[in-house]
């Protein structure tokens, strides 16, 4: 595909939001939309803009980063260690399986209530429920990618001599990853969903921490800046997912016409 | 199949190479002696035997379910005989390979043309040494301006061209053969079945190919062996010479009395 046409392609996505804050802001300034119920675009970027020059949005935004990314690399690493580890041996299944699927049952925001008692109000407390959200997702996937494995590639492997470790590399792990990026980008939205629910209830520094003094003192222009950052997060790690899916897929149908 | 190996394939037709005649002689490339195979109550093979000369072409022919592919993983190792023994005849180098062919291409999506050839080369070569034989194979089954493509743009044939080059790049000494070429439309399967003779010609490996086209064993092997109900039904010599004119009078009789074996 051209430059233009890639262009093209990118920008189409952004006309809809676009068009609907250029209809916010002229039904705020109209006086359709009272500034204590939703204050103006132009509002808020003062309020970014305000922000910003203060130091406090950086810093929240590197806090509330850091406790995401520190949550998903403990979370992460053990669900995907423990669905290879699941996939590739029985026994590891039929021990851990049915526990983590029971436990996959529970919400795990449910479980901020113990989490607070546990840990207070501190940093583990937020880690352990971004670790916790993003597990689950990334076990799921990666097991079900090893078992989703074609058995008629592995056994082909084994006739051409492949040793364990060649078999784990050109073979399973390759047939894997599709669906383990699949469990990637949700654990991603997961990762946001918590961390803003875990800040909002118990924090003293961080986005949603930020969010909620703001609501103490009214402040309803960074509320909504808030909010409107939590999207922009979100799509910009789904965007570096969807770029590593790219790079790591090409050989496959669905990405070589893109 | 590009014009290139055509002409090759035709070159070959012009100065057909003489194949010594399959003698006692000859060393053994495997030796089948009663073997059978049961899984758990069931038969599916009992007490054969078959002794193959090295650089014989041997089809393996019989109705769906009468064991001919379990004949053909055993051979390879993928299965283990519950009664009998298997023995093969050792090369220069003291040891024995054998490639399988499958059914299904079974080529890596994730791997590129040149690199599943390589696949081939587990163990034996790795590198830039890997790649050049991986290439020069490609060459020979007319692909190698795709080596660097990935297999889902390639059609159903020159996927198992691929196959092919993959079993042979490592020059076995015994090539095993799963209906390969079944699920390919008549023109390509004609195609292949030429290649696999002119690559069998130069390189001298022991084939064994299990099919279910009687038209397509007479017309490639040096013998035919039938399997029905788990035992050696038939086993006919294919003394027609080389090249061979697919629908000639010689090969018709030979079909028809291979079917007579099947059906009479």
């Amino acid at each position: 595909m051209s430059f233009s046409g890639r262009l093209h392609r990118n920008s189409i996505g952004w006309l809809l939001p676009v068009l609907v804050i250029a209809g916010w802001e002229i039904a705020s300034r109209a006086g359709l939309m009272p500034p204590n119920v939703l204050p103006a675009p132009s509002a808020v970027a003062e309020a970014f803009w305000r922000l910003t020059l203060s130091g406090e949005l950086i810093r929240n935004i590197g806090v509330s980063t850091a406790r995401a990314l520190a949550g998903f690399a403990v979370g992460g690493s053990i669900g995907f260690a423990l669905g290879l580890a699941n996939g590739l041996s029985t026994l590891s299944r039929g021990l851990t399986d049915t526990t983590l699927q029971m436990i996959r049952n529970i919400p795990h925001l449910a479980l901020i209530p113990l989490v607070i008692l546990w840990f207070g109000i501190d940093e583990e407390a937020k880690l352990f429920l971004v670790a916790l959200g993003v597990f689950f997702p990334i076990y799921v996937n990666t097991l079900l990618g090893i078992q989703s494995v074609d058995p008629q590639l592995v056994e082909m492997g084994r006739v051409y001599g492949m040793d364990r470790a060649a078999l784990f590399f050109r073979v399973i792990l390759p047939g894997a990853l599709p669906a383990i990026f699949v469990g990637l980008r949700y654990a991603l939205g997961i990762m946001w969903l918590t961390l803003i629910v875990a800040e909002t209830i118990s924090a003293n520094s961080g986005l949603g921490y930020m969010a909620m003094q703001a609501r103490e003192f009214l402040l309803i222009d960074v509320v909504v800046l808030s909010i409107l950052i939590y999207a922009l997060l979100g799509k910009l790690a789904d965007s570096l997912a969807r770029l590593l899916e790219r790079l790591s897929l090409g050989w496959h149908p669905a990405f070589q016409n893109a | 199949m590009p014009a290139a190996s055509l002409a090759a394939v035709r070159s070959f037709v012009a100065a057909p190479q003489p194949r010594p005649e399959q003698t006692g002689e000859k060393p053994r490339a495997f030796a089948f002696k009663g073997v059978g195979k049961r899984f758990g109550d069931k038969i599916v093979l009992n007490g054969i035997d078959l002794d193959v000369p090295v650089g014989q072409f041997v089809a393996v022919i019989g109705k769906s379910g009468c064991g001919k592919s379990t004949l053909l993983r055993l051979l390879a190792g993928l299965d283990r005989p519950t009664a009998g023994s298997l023995t093969f005849g050792a090369d220069e180098e003291g040891h024995n390979r054998t490639r399988f062919m499958f059914q299904e291409p079974r080529l890596l999506p994730w791997a590129s043309v040149v690199k599943n050839v390589e696949v081939g080369l587990t163990g034996i070569a790795s590198g830039a040494d890997a790649r050049q034989r991986a290439l020069a194979i490609l060459g020979e089954v007319g692909l190698a301006d795709r080596a660097d493509e990935w297999p889902s743009v390639l059609s159903g044939g020159q996927k198992q061209r691929v196959a092919l080059a993959r079993a042979l790049v490592g020059h076995p000494q015994i090539l095993a053969l799963d209906e390969p070429l079944g699920a390919l439309d008549a023109l390509t399967r004609i195609e292949m079945q030429q290649l696999l003779e002119r690559i069998w010609l130069a390189q001298k490996f022991t084939a064994v190919l299990v099919t279910h086209d009687v038209a397509e064993a007479v017309a490639l092997a040096d013998r035919v062996v039938v399997i029905s109900a788990g035992k050696i039904a038939l086993d006919l010599d294919v003394p027609v010479e080389r090249p061979r004119r697919r629908g000639s009078v010689e090969l018709a009789r030979l079909e028809g009395k291979i079917l007579d074996q099947l059906f009479g």
